[in-house]
């Protein structure tokens, strides 16, 4: 059941990413270009995605167990640090740089053709690259 | 005609969100997980997410197989991919840093985190809109590049 209903939200996130035309990188870059084309689409499927979330969060609050058992996760200790502001820049260049941020960059790997799966594949890279990096320092990265 | 066209691209985009939003709801009410892509990759591929790989696999495989099965049966989604390799590969790699360091994308900070009214959530979303509307600025209508 797990498996199952991980495979439905991973497929119905794919769904909504192309009929949002988050898969359409000169609509995420026309987001970003507030001195050109400025294209505001984005913020209409960051609201519409919010909305359900948030009403979500509620029903959440009151459960505390997710219907297959688990415990809602608790809210990670609200640190903002170096780490959150870097990264979110380096993420916020990276993304702008070509138009695909991680949940897109999944969602277009099957038609993409080759420059999908060299992107993908270069965040791949800098996500194990990241791990590698700090745990030979010793420290630890926390799944979000 | 164009005025008639540019509404119907926003409220598609708002439809398209709010399955990205069920999405993201089911995974938490359902499952019990965060939504966030990059976790769930991150986590699957850096072995840090030891503890549910089979959840994360079959989350990847629906988000990559779904769009892909549609646009094999003929659903149009134009992706304007640039074709610079360099600019791909440095990207990618900015982009996967960037949210492993961060812990968190644009699902998983940006529609779960914001929706959770998440402080850290919040503030993520917009230091890489901040990122993001700079680099467009230098990058396409200073050096060129984009």
């Amino acid at each position: 059941m797990r498996i199952l209903f991980s495979a439905f939200a991973g497929g119905f996130f794919g769904l909504g990413l192309l009929i949002s035309g988050m898969t359409d990188t000169a609509r995420v870059q026309g987001w970003l270009d507030l001195f050109g084309a400025w294209d505001p689409t984005l913020a209409f499927v960051l609201g519409g995605a919010i909305i359900p979330m948030f009403i979500a969060w509620r029903i959440a609050a009151r459960r505390k167990h997710a219907l297959l058992g688990d415990a809602i996760p608790a809210l990670p200790p609200q640190v903002i640090d170096a780490k959150l502001l870097g990264g979110s820049a380096l993420f916020g260049v990276g993304w702008a740089l070509v138009g695909l941020c991680p949940g897109p960059a999944l969602a277009v790997l099957g038609f993409g053709g080759q420059g999908a799966v060299i992107f993908a594949g270069a965040m791949a890279a800098g996500m194990v690259g990241w791990r590698w990096a700090t745990t030979a320092n010793g420290a630890r990265t926390v799944d979000a | 005609m164009l005025i008639g066209l540019i509404p119907t691209a926003w409220a598609i985009g708002a439809l398209g969100g709010l399955m990205i939003g069920l999405a993201a709801a089911s995974f938490l009410l359902i499952n019990g997980r965060i939504m966030g892509a990059s976790g769930i990759l991150g986590g699957l591929i850096d072995g840090s997410g030891q503890d549910n790989p089979g959840e994360r696999t079959a989350f990847l495989a629906g988000l990559i197989g779904v769009p892909a099965l549609l646009v094999a049966l003929g659903h149009d989604a134009p992706m304007h991919l640039t074709g610079n390799v360099t600019l791909l590969a440095i990207a990618g790699l900015l982009v996967g840093v960037g949210t492993r360091m961060a812990n968190g994308c644009t699902s998983g900070h940006g529609v779960v985190g914001i929706a959770r009214l998440s402080i850290r959530g919040i503030v993520a979303t917009l230091a890489y809109l901040l990122a993001g509307f700079i680099t467009m600025a230098v990058g396409r209508h200073v050096l060129g590049i984009i």
